[in-house]
């Protein structure tokens, strides 16, 4: 890692050729990728929707310390509004109404048009993103407020209840009123449409994006979507950290009574770090939404949790590259080995001695606990400050010792 | 009674069967250092915790500077201008010697999310004077040249320094100190000393918590005495050597 920092405080320089070179290459990745398959690039699709969640989760557990096992929730709260608000689903709702409240139903199809009767809610990009980001927060501070009193391994397994609660409900809520349609899930969400442009690509195009007389495949288009949101989420998240707030939830991390005393109001901000961490995997769910064109319970599962937990310890919990790296490993490893392993063995033995899906589970765990023992700050860890004082102290102090 | 920087009077406490505290009070005056001082479970330090906010009263008075405050949470009390340290330092331990100290100014600044993430003037301009003013308060303490290392690694008597730097970083009208020279050398408590009477210099009023009653006799102002939840005496260091009560406290009454 030492020739690339990020250290934007200290060696400025270095930090912003570091990040121009990784932006270089993020952005030409897709193109070479796709000459070799799209599921390259739909692989990294996916990294890029992880990165987002583990960032979010970085403000709660990194910068906050709050254990949360259920953060996965908030990626589920954002992706079924999108199911609900932008797929036929809402034809479905309604007709499940009739029983019950049929003036209700009257109410909204007066409202909405006769439309929606048939075709369901299609609600712009535009709507979707911010009313999952503030759904998001909502049921973020929701968590949070019981849970304010709570540290450690209580808070933990309250989160982990929440966690649960939310997937059972997405699992349960088709009746009376279908509103999640239970196991079967929301097919049919609509893809992202900016400005116009499907990034699913038109009907007929086999699905290529057209910007201009520029073609891309689907999935290039989507990727491209993703890095700048996830570039925007590093931002914002950076931003945070380094700010009165951030300084609020850092010292909340270490000393919470201490916190307290020096006048921070430990509920407020604790609330509000919930809800911001939530508000970000709100944005990645009704991204993972639109991309997927499906959700289910299944997508929300207690092992996704940890999964986002592992890339946030395993990366270096609290540091912004390190998730970052965390989120690249964790979620593209498993698919590269997917697409590896089992050619690899063909061409050596003739034959699959051990399926990819095994063999992945073995290497995940495998690495977790070597990272821990050997690295149990993380892999790219938040460089100690001693390492790194500032050009002024640096000079008073070798005056000191030239005195001395 | 308007010329009282704190009026605290009536101040029961009970923590189930034990009667930690048992109609205490205290007035300072403004710009003196008020000692208060005990034996071993006094009630010292739930006294303080009372005042700071820590520990709810079951009864009891609160003025400070003239107005009623109400001890509820310790950030509102922090806010109505007492900041406090630690009998066993509380620092933000991962945190740089700075960032700790500008931690204490997030009562007194007000950036929220927005201004956070778009920086935009005042944030900027508010942030800068954060920085600058904890960088003053360090110089003031005397760690100055320590800003930017992390505060677990700070030898213990800087710790304590830091710890005092961030209290004053709240703009306390009141500094609540609680054993702040337990576990010092006699350098080191010379060099407290110092620091103490420079801080009172500044205009500052003290409350202090302390075993060492030499140090106590010397610097303080005036001295209140518990024992067993009780104020046994108050007064001038010179009246309080002298008086019977706290001799017997100490020295034990059998002759």
């Amino acid at each position: 890692m030492a020739l690339l920092t990020f250290d934007t405080a200290h060696k400025p320089k270095q930090a912003y050729a570091s990040m121009a070179i990784l932006l270089a290459l993020m952005l030409v990745f897709p193109f070479v990728a796709s000459q070799f398959g799209n599921s390259w690039v739909r692989i990294l699709d996916m990294a890029l929707l992880y990165i987002m969640l583990a960032l979010g989760l970085n403000i709660v557990v990194g910068f906050a310390g709050l254990l949360d096992l259920g953060y996965i929730a908030f990626f589920a709260v954002g992706a079924y509004l999108t199911g609900l608000l932008a797929s036929p689903q809402f034809a479905a709702l309604l007709e499940s109404l009739i029983n019950y409240h049929p003036e209700l139903q009257d109410a909204i199809v007066a409202t909405f048009g006769e439309d929606v009767r048939t075709n369901g809610i299609h609600l712009s990009v535009w709507f979707i993103v911010p009313l999952a980001a503030i759904m998001a927060g909502i049921f973020g501070a929701l968590l949070g407020a019981p849970t304010l009193k709570l540290r450690g391994d209580y808070l933990a397994i309250v989160t982990l209840g929440f966690g649960e609660i939310i997937r059972i409900f997405m699992n349960n809520l088709n009746d009376p009123i279908n509103f999640t349609n239970g196991p079967q899930g929301i097919n049919l969400i609509d893809p992202i449409r900016i400005f116009g442009v499907s990034l699913a690509g038109e009907a007929g195009s086999r699905a290529t994006v057209f910007i201009g007389g520029f073609g891309m495949p689907s999935v290039n288009a989507y990727y491209f979507l993703f890095l700048l949101l996830c570039i925007v989420t590093i931002f914002m998240t950076s931003r945070l950290q380094h700010s009165r707030l951030g300084r609020a939830w850092v010292a909340i991390r270490e000393d919470e009574i201490a916190a307290k005393a020096m006048g921070i109001n430990t509920r407020n901000v604790k609330l509000l770090a919930f809800s911001m961490g939530a508000s970000f995997g709100g944005v990645a769910g009704a991204m993972f939404a639109s991309f997927q064109g499906f959700v289910s319970p299944e997508s929300f599962s207690l092992t996704e949790s940890i999964s986002v937990l592992a890339m946030v310890v395993l990366g270096g919990i609290g540091h912004i590259p390190g998730v970052v790296l965390g989120g690249v490993l964790l979620a593209a490893l498993p698919e590269v080995l997917r697409h590896v392993v089992e050619p690899t063995q063909q061409a050596l033995f003739g034959k699959v001695l051990i399926e990819a899906e095994v063999l992945r589970q073995l290497l995940y765990g495998l690495a977790l606990v070597l990272i821990m023992l050997n690295r149990p700050a993380g892999l790219w860890p938040s460089p100690l400050k001693e390492d790194r004082p500032l050009a002024a102290t640096d000079k008073d102090e070798k005056e000191e010792n030239a005195a001395a | 009674m308007n010329n009282l920087l704190l009026n605290i009077s009536g101040v029961n406490k009970r923590f189930g069967g034990l009667q930690a505290l048992t109609d205490v009070g205290i007035q300072i005056r403004p710009g003196q250092i008020h000692g208060l001082i005990g034996p071993n479970g006094a009630g010292k330090t739930t006294f303080f915790n009372v005042i700071t906010g820590l520990y709810q009263p079951d009864t009891g008075t609160f003025e400070l500077a003239g107005k009623p405050y109400s001890p509820s949470a310790p950030h509102a009390v922090a806010k109505a201008g007492i900041a406090r340290t630690f009998q066993n330092i509380r620092l933000f331990g991962e945190m740089t010697a700075l960032e700790n100290v500008m931690v204490g100014r997030h009562v007194r600044t007000r950036q929220g999310v927005f201004g956070a993430i778009f920086r935009h003037k005042a944030a900027r301009i508010e942030e800068a004077a954060i920085r600058t003013r904890a960088q003053e308060l360090l110089d003031f303490v005397g760690i100055g040249q320590f800003a930017n290392r992390t505060a677990r690694y700070l030898s213990y008597g800087d710790q304590r320094r830091l710890e005092i730097a961030r209290a004053l970083a709240t703009e306390p009208k009141l500094l609540a100190l609680d054993e702040p020279a337990a576990g010092m050398n006699a350098t080191e408590k010379l060099a407290l000393r110092e620091l103490l009477v420079k801080i009172q210099q500044e205009g500052k009023t003290v409350l202090l918590i302390e075993h060492d009653v030499k140090l106590m006799m010397g610097l303080c102002d005036r001295i209140s005495v518990l024992e067993y939840g009780k104020l046994i005496a108050e007064g001038l260091p010179a009246e309080i050597q002298k008086n019977d009560a706290v001799i017997k406290a100490y020295l034990g009454g059998a002759h």
